[in-house]
C-alpha cells in the first residue's frame, strides 16, 4: 500500500504545530513594536511649522522660561499656544525684518492667526490637565524632553496610555521639587526614590489609576 | 375596560389595561421599521461589501490625521477669558414677558449651559426645564438666518428704506395705521421705546397678544380693587394652602421660586442638615381642586378634582364657609366636593394669616376676586399673600386688545403692522380670522427667531437675536430687574433685537442694542457712579438702581382690613357670575379644556428637540400632545385602548375627532389617570406647519378650536370616535422596576411615632445580609461621593432631566426611536400612582432615577471588557472607548439606568457642536452611556482644590441635577465627610436605598415621601 504521505508531511505537521502556538505570540510582538514605534507615535519626528520656531534658540540659546509664552500652564487645563502677540512683544523691535517672521508680522497685522500643526496631543476622549501636574511637580520635559534641544518640535514621549499609566502607577520615579518643574535638563539625584516618595507623601499625590481620573 | 388589578400597593404604575409582560427587559419593543424597506438582500450585501472594502483602505492610515491649532492673534483680557476656564455671567430669560434669572456658562466665548442665579429672588441658583432648554433654542440651525422679503431673500437696507417709507406716511397722519404687536412686555428699555413712538405718532395703538395670557389674573385684580395689581405668595409662611386649579409649581410666574418655598414648608427633618435644611418635623399641608392633574395637584394631601367650570363653586362655597360676606350663595355641592370644601374652610380658619388661597391663571376672573377677598378675610394678606404694583408695564385685557386689532385690520385701518417675537397667525384664537386680516395689510413686519407661520404672510421678516445674544431688560414675578447682557455675538450677521428694530424705524438707520439699552439706564440712574452701577447691575443680574423696588415699595398695596371690605364688596357682586349656568355633570357634551403644553409651551419651543423629547411631567408623553380624560370617560366614549392590534404598534391609541362649535381636529386620546370625568384636556403648542425639521408636525393644533371668548374651557364638546389608530412615545412604560418596594410614602403622624419607618410596613433592612462572602473593601480612599434624593419634595418637574441632558452632551433621538425605548436620558422621572382605584389614584409620585453608583454593581460583573468598573471614591466608571457594546451591563442593571447608542445619535450640525460641553466625551454608535455623577465637575473640583493644597469640600462640587432643581431635592457630596449635607440626609431615619433586598448598596439613595393628611377628611 502506497503511502498517502510523503515524509517531509511530519516535519510539515510539526512546524504548523508549533507555528499554531508562536505565530500569534510573534504577530502581536510585532504588532506592538509597530504600534510603539516611533513612525505611529511620532515620537522625536520634528514637525514642518508655518514659522520654524526653535525651542533650541529661544529656550535653550535665550534661556526664556516655559511659562513666559504657555502661560496658562500653572492654572488651566491647557497650556495654551502664545498668542501672535507674544511673538511681537520682541520681534516688533528685534528680527523685525527678517523673511522669516513675515508669516507672524502678516497676522499680527491682518488679524488672522497663523494655523500651526499640532505636535503634542492626546485623544478627544483623553481629559488631560496641565495644571495640576505642573503643581504636583512633573516637569515639562518629563512629557515634552528635552524641548530646549529641539531646532523644530517634535514630540518627546509617546504618549500613550501605558506610559500615562507608568507614572501614574510610580510617581516618585519621576517628582521633583516644584522649584525644578521648569528646568530643562534636570538632573534626578542619586536618592530619587528616596526624594520622591518623600515628595509624593508631602505633596498628596495619589496614585490616580482609576479610568474616570482621564476618562469622562 | 378591563377591571383594575386590586392589590393594594405602593409603587405601582397602573395606567390604562396595559401592563408589561416583562418588567425586566429594557428595550420591550423591537424596532423594526428602522432598516429600509427598500432595500432587498442584495443591496444591502453589496452595500455591506463595499463598506468593508472602504474600511479596509482607511484602516491604512496608522498615524492620526495632522490637527491644526489656532493661537489667538490678540489674547483676551485674562480677566475676560483665559482658554480652558470657564466664565460665568449673569443674565435673564424671557418667557411671556417676565423673566427668570439665569447664570449662563461660558466656554472659550460660547455659552454651554444655564443655571438659575443664586441672587435672583425668582431664580436663587435653581431654573426650570424650558430655561435649561432655551439653550439648544440659540444653537438651533432652523433659526430664521435671513430677512425675507414676501418669502424671497431680502435685505435689511431695503427693509429700512421701504420701512421708512410708510413710517413718513404714518407722520402725515400722527401715526394712525400704525399697529405694534407685542407679548406681554416687562422691559422697561422696549417700553421707553414704545412710549417714544406714541409720542412722536399718537395716533398709533399699542396691543398685546400673549397667547398663555393672564388675563384672568389681571381681571380678578380689577374686580377686586379697581386696578391692576400682581399677587405674590410666600409659601415658607404657611401653614394651609388651598389652590383653585394654580398650578403654581410649573406654570405661573415665579413659579421657581414658589416651589423653593413649597419645598420649604414640607421639608421634614429630625435633625438640621446644612444650610436651609432646618429640624423640622411639621409640614404644610396643601388643599388642591384642579381641572386637570398637575404638579401641584400631585403634591396634594387633599385633591379635588373637578371640571374647570366647577372650581368657581367650590371657591365660593369656601368663601362663604371662610367669612367672606356676601358673597352669592350657590347651588349644593355634591358630598364629595362639599366635604372638601368644608374640611379646607376649618383648615383655613385654624390658621388665620398662616394660610393661602392660590387661584388659577387659568380660571375666571371671578375665582381670583373670590380668593384675594377670602386672603383679606383670613388676614392672610400682608402674611403669606402680597400685593404690588404690576409687573408688566401697560396691562390691558389682551383678549380685547386682539380682537381690535383684528377688527382694525379687516376695516383696512392698518397701513403698518409691526409684529415683535409674536407669532398671532399660529396662536391667534380661531374666531378671529387674524391670518386673513393679514392680507388687507400693505405693510407688514415680523421680527421672530423663526421664520414661521406668521412670518409666511407678513411682507417682512427680520430675523431675531436669541436673548442669549442680545442687550435688553426684563423684570421678574416681583419686580426685580436684571439688565441682561449677551453671553454671543450673534451667530447669524442679519439678526436684530426689538430694541434694534423699532430704534431703526424711529431714528434711520438705529443704534446698536448696547447703546439703546446703556442709554436708556443712563437716563435712569443719573449720577457719576453711573459705569460702576451699570458694570455691577450686570455682573450680578440684578440691576442694582431700585427702578423696580422704588415701584414696589411704593405702591404695594395696602394690606388688611381695608382691602378685605373692599374686596368682598366687589366679589360679591353678581356680574362677577359667569353667564352658563353649571350644567348636569356626565349630560349633554363634554367640556373642553385648554391648557399650555408642560414642555413646548405655547409652540414657541416647538422646534426644540431637548423640550420634545422630554417626558411629560405626568403623561410620560413625548413629540405629540393628546386629548387628555379619564378612564371613565374614555370608557364611556368607547375609547379604550387597541393594545396590539396587528400591524400597529403596542402603545397605538385610539385617534378621536374633537368637535367644538362648528370647529373640529382630530387628535390621539390618552387616558390620564386622576382627570376629572366630563371633561378633556388639550394642550396647546402642537401641530405647527412652519416651526422648523423638529417641531414642524408633531402633534395636532389645538388653537384651532380655541376662541377668544372661551380661551381656557368651554362646554359643548363632542368626541367622535374615528377607525385610526396612533402611536404615541410615551415613556413610562420604558426602563420600569414596577411591582417592588420602591416609593415609600408615609404619613407626618406616623412619622412623628417612627421616623425609621414611616409608611408603616416591613422592609428589607438597608444593607441586607449578603449571599456571596463580602467582597474585600474597597480601598480607603478620600472621598465616598453620594447622592440624596428627598420624594419628599420632587416635584416631577424636570428640570433636572435636561439640565443633565444640556450638561452631559446627551442627544436626542427623535420619535421613533423612542417608541422602541430609546430614550438617552441619563436621568428619568419616574411616576407612581397608589390606590385601588383608576379613576382616583390616592396620590401621585415622582421618583428621579439616575445612576445608583452600586457599592456591588451587577453591572460590573458581567462586562466582558472592562468597560465599567469601580474608582477608589465609589463611583461606577462607564469608559466609553472601551465600551464593544454588548449590551450586557444593561440588562444586569436592576434600576434600568443604562443607556445604549443604537445609531449614531450626536448631532453633527456644526452649530449644534458649539453647545456640546467640552468637559464630556459625546458617544458614539455602539456605546453605553449613563448617569456618571458628573463626574468632569467632581475631576475639575478636585484639581481646583489639589493645585490650592487643599481638600474638595463635602457640599463643595455640585451636579447638575442638583444645582438645577427648584426645590433643593437632590444633594450630592462627599458622605465620608460627616458634616457633609448629604452626610446628614443620609443619618436621616427615613432614608433608604432603593431595592435594598438585592444587596446592591446604592450611594444614591432616597428619602421616604411623607404626607399630611387632615385627619378630619374622611379616609378614601
Amino acid at each position: 500500500m502506497a503511502r498517502p504521505f510523503p515524509p517531509y508531511t511530519n516535519t510539515l505537521s510539526r512546524v504548523i504545530v508549533f507555528g499554531l502556538f508562536v505565530s500569534p505570540i510573534l504577530i502581536g510582538w510585532i504588532a506592538t513594536a509597530i504600534n510603539w514605534s516611533p513612525y505611529i507615535n511620532e515620537t522625536n519626528i520634528p514637525r514642518n511649522q508655518p514659522v520654524p520656531f526653535s525651542h533650541k534658540h529661544h529656550v535653550g540659546g535665550l534661556g526664556l522660561d516655559c511659562r513666559y509664552c504657555h502661560t496658562t500652564v500653572e492654572t488651566t487645563s491647557f497650556a495654551n499656544i502664545p498668542p501672535i502677540h507674544t511673538c511681537m512683544t520682541c520681534h516688533s523691535q528685534i528680527w523685525k525684518d527678517s523673511p522669516m517672521l513675515a508669516p507672524i508680522r502678516d497676522s499680527y497685522a491682518s488679524d488672522i492667526p497663523v494655523q500651526w500643526t499640532r505636535v503634542n496631543f492626546v485623544p478627544d476622549f483623553v481629559y488631560f490637565n496641565h495644571s495640576i501636574h505642573v503643581n504636583k511637580g512633573i516637569g515639562c520635559e518629563t512629557c515634552h524632553g528635552r524641548v530646549d534641544e529641539m531646532p523644530l518640535t517634535a514630540r518627546g514621549q509617546p504618549l500613550m496610555m501605558a506610559w500615562c499609566l507608568n507614572c501614574h502607577r510610580n510617581p516618585e520615579r519621576y517628582v521633583r521639587p516644584r522649584e525644578d518643574v521648569f528646568i530643562m535638563g534636570y538632573q534626578p539625584p542619586e536618592n530619587q526614590l528616596t526624594l520622591g516618595r518623600q515628595l509624593v507623601q508631602q505633596y498628596h499625590i495619589r496614585k490616580l489609576q482609576d479610568c474616570y481620573t482621564c476618562h469622562r | 375596560m378591563p377591571p383594575i388589578e386590586r392589590e393594594k400597593g405602593k409603587g405601582r404604575r397602573e395606567e390604562g389595561e396595559e401592563k408589561r409582560e416583562n418588567p425586566g427587559s429594557q428595550f420591550p419593543i423591537p424596532l423594526h421599521e428602522e432598516m429600509d424597506p427598500a432595500m432587498d438582500r442584495r443591496a444591502f450585501l453589496t452595500l455591506l461589501g463595499a463598506s468593508l472594502a472602504l474600511a479596509g483602505l482607511s484602516g491604512c492610515t496608522l498615524r492620526p490625521p495632522d490637527e491644526k491649532i489656532v493661537p489667538y492673534v490678540h489674547p483676551p483680557d485674562a480677566d475676560e477669558m483665559t482658554p480652558g476656564k470657564p466664565l460665568f455671567y449673569a443674565t435673564a430669560c424671557p418667557r411671556n414677558g417676565y423673566v427668570d434669572g439665569v447664570l449662563v456658562t461660558s466656554r472659550e466665548g460660547r455659552p454651554i449651559k444655564i443655571e438659575g442665579n443664586l441672587l435672583h429672588p425668582a431664580s436663587l441658583g435653581a431654573s426650570d426645564a424650558i430655561t435649561q432648554a432655551t439653550l439648544l433654542e440659540m444653537y438651533d440651525p432652523d433659526r430664521s438666518q435671513q430677512v425675507m422679503h414676501r418669502g424671497l431673500p431680502g435685505t435689511w437696507d431695503a427693509f429700512l428704506g421701504e420701512a421708512n417709507t410708510y413710517m413718513q406716511a404714518q407722520r402725515a397722519v400722527r401715526g394712525a395705521g400704525l399697529r405694534v404687536l407685542t407679548g406681554s412686555v416687562t422691559s422697561p428699555t422696549l417700553v421707553a421705546q414704545i412710549r417714544a413712538m406714541q409720542a412722536q405718532l399718537p395716533a398709533m395703538q399699542w396691543h398685546q397678544h400673549e397667547p398663555i395670557s393672564r388675563d384672568n389674573v389681571r381681571a380678578g385684580a380689577q374686580m377686586a380693587f379697581g386696578r391692576y395689581a400682581d399677587t405674590l405668595y410666600d409659601f415658607t409662611q404657611s401653614a394651609v394652602i388651598v389652590s383653585l386649579d394654580g398650578d403654581f409649581l410649573l406654570s405661573m410666574p415665579g413659579h421657581v421660586r414658589y416651589a423653593r418655598d413649597y419645598a420649604a414648608s414640607r421639608r421634614v427633618r429630625t435633625k438640621a442638615c446644612g444650610p436651609g435644611q432646618p429640624a423640622r418635623e411639621i409640614m404644610s399641608r396643601l388643599y388642591v381642586a384642579e381641572s386637570m392633574p398637575t404638579l401641584t395637584g400631585t403634591m396634594a394631601d387633599h385633591r379635588l378634582p373637578l371640571r374647570a367650570r366647577d372650581i368657581e363653586n367650590v371657591a365660593r362655597a369656601l368663601a362663604q364657609q371662610v367669612g367672606v360676606n356676601g358673597v352669592a350663595p350657590t347651588e349644593p355641592l355634591p358630598p364629595e366636593v362639599a366635604e372638601w370644601v368644608a374640611v379646607a374652610a376649618r383648615d383655613l380658619q385654624a390658621f388665620r394669616g398662616a394660610g393661602v388661597i392660590v387661584p388659577g391663571d387659568f380660571q375666571p376672573p371671578a375665582v381670583h376676586a373670590l380668593a384675594h377677598a377670602m386672603n383679606a378675610a383670613l388676614g392672610n394678606t400682608g402674611k403669606a399673600v402680597r400685593y404690588i404694583a404690576p409687573v408688566e408695564a401697560e396691562p390691558m385685557d389682551q383678549a380685547a386688545s386682539f380682537r381690535k386689532l383684528v377688527q382694525d385690520m379687516q376695516a383696512g385701518q392698518v397701513q403698518m403692522l409691526i409684529i415683535l417675537s409674536s407669532n398671532p397667525v399660529y396662536t391667534s384664537p380661531a374666531d378671529l380670522d387674524f391670518a386673513g386680516a393679514m392680507a388687507k395689510v400693505p405693510m407688514s413686519v415680523h421680527l421672530g427667531l423663526y421664520d414661521d407661520e406668521t412670518s409666511a404672510l407678513c411682507q417682512w421678516h427680520i430675523p431675531e437675536t436669541h436673548y442669549l445674544e442680545t442687550w435688553s431688560d426684563g423684570r421678574a414675578y416681583d419686580g426685580t430687574t436684571t439688565i441682561m447682557q449677551p453671553l454671543i455675538a450673534p451667530l447669524y450677521d442679519n439678526t436684530r433685537s426689538a430694541h434694534e428694530l423699532l430704534d431703526a424705524l424711529l431714528v434711520p438707520p438705529g443704534r446698536a442694542g448696547h447703546d439703546i439699552v446703556k442709554t436708556f439706564w443712563s437716563g435712569q440712574h443719573r449720577g457719576a457712579d453711573f459705569e460702576a452701577f451699570w458694570r455691577k447691575s450686570l455682573n450680578d443680574g440684578v440691576a442694582a438702581h431700585p427702578l423696580s423696588l422704588r415701584r414696589r415699595g411704593g405702591t404695594e398695596l395696602s394690606s388688611g382690613a381695608s382691602v378685605a371690605g373692599q374686596v368682598s364688596l366687589q366679589a360679591a357682586n353678581p356680574t362677577s357670575q359667569p353667564g352658563s349656568p353649571s350644567p348636569v355633570p356626565g349630560g349633554g357634551g363634554l367640556e373642553l379644556i385648554f391648557r399650555p403644553d408642560p414642555t413646548i409651551w405655547d409652540g414657541r419651543y416647538a422646534n426644540n428637540g431637548w423640550l420634545q423629547e422630554l417626558p411629560k411631567p405626568l403623561t410620560k408623553l413625548t413629540w405629540d400632545n393628546a386629548v387628555l380624560m379619564s378612564p371613565r370617560t374614555a370608557e364611556k366614549l368607547g375609547l379604550t385602548r387597541q393594545g396590539g392590534t396587528p400591524g400597529t404598534h403596542p402603545e397605538s391609541v385610539p385617534v378621536v375627532e374633537l368637535r367644538y362649535r362648528g370647529r373640529s381636529v382630530r387628535g390621539p386620546v390618552l387616558i390620564l389617570p386622576g382627570h376629572p370625568d366630563g371633561s378633556a384636556t388639550v394642550t396647546l403648542g402642537y401641530g405647527r406647519t412652519r416651526a422648523g425639521h423638529v417641531g414642524t408636525g408633531a402633534g395636532f393644533n389645538a388653537y384651532a378650536l380655541r376662541t377668544s371668548d372661551a380661551l381656557w374651557h368651554d362646554d359643548g364638546l363632542e368626541i367622535v370616535r374615528t377607525d385610526d389608530l396612533f402611536s404615541l412615545g410615551v415613556t413610562h412604560s420604558h426602563q420600569t422596576m414596577e411591582g417592588r418596594d420602591i416609593v415609600r410614602i408615609g404619613s407626618i403622624t406616623q412619622f412623628r411615632k417612627d421616623p425609621h419607618n414611616p409608611d408603616g410596613k416591613e422592609h428589607v433592612p438597608n444593607k441586607p445580609p449578603m449571599i456571596l462572602p463580602e467582597a474585600p473593601p474597597l480601598p480607603p480612599s478620600e472621598y465616598a461621593w453620594g447622592m440624596s434624593i428627598d420624594n419628599n419634595v420632587c416635584i416631577g418637574c424636570n428640570a433636572c432631566v435636561v439640565a443633565c441632558q444640556a450638561e452631559n452632551n446627551i442627544p436626542v433621538v427623535g420619535k421613533e426611536q423612542v417608541l422602541g425605548g430609546r430614550e438617552m436620558h441619563w436621568l428619568r422621572i419616574d411616576r407612581y400612582y397608589t390606590g385601588m382605584d383608576m379613576e382616583r389614584p390616592t396620590g401621585t409620585y415622582f421618583m428621579p432615577i439616575p445612576c445608583m453608583q452600586c457599592e456591588k454593581a451587577p453591572c460590573e460583573l458581567v462586562c466582558p471588557v472592562d468597560a465599567t468598573l469601580h474608582s477608589d471614591d465609589g463611583l461606577n466608571m462607564m469608559v466609553y472607548n472601551r465600551c464593544v457594546g454588548t449590551r450586557y451591563c444593561s440588562n444586569n442593571c436592576p434600576y434600568k439606568v443604562r443607556r445604549f447608542n443604537f445609531l449614531q445619535y450626536a448631532d453633527i450640525a456644526p452649530v449644534i457642536q458649539l453647545m456640546r460641553n467640552p468637559e464630556v466625551t459625546v458617544r458614539s454608535r455602539g456605546v453605553m452611556e449613563k448617569c456618571t455623577y458628573c463626574v468632569q465637575r467632581i475631576q475639575n473640583a478636585k484639581i481646583d482644590a489639589e493645585v490650592q493644597d487643599r481638600k474638595v469640600g463635602g457640599d463643595e462640587v455640585q451636579t447638575a441635577c442638583q444645582q438645577a432643581c427648584p426645590t433643593n431635592a437632590i444633594v450630592f457630596g462627599d458622605i465620608n465627610q460627616p458634616d457633609s449635607q448629604v452626610a446628614q440626609l443620609k443619618a436621616e431615619p427615613h432614608d433608604y436605598p432603593l431595592l435594598a433586598e438585592l444587596g446592591t448598596r446604592p450611594r444614591t439613595t432616597y428619602l421616604a415621601r411623607l404626607v399630611n393628611p387632615n385627619p378630619e377628611m374622611r379616609a378614601e
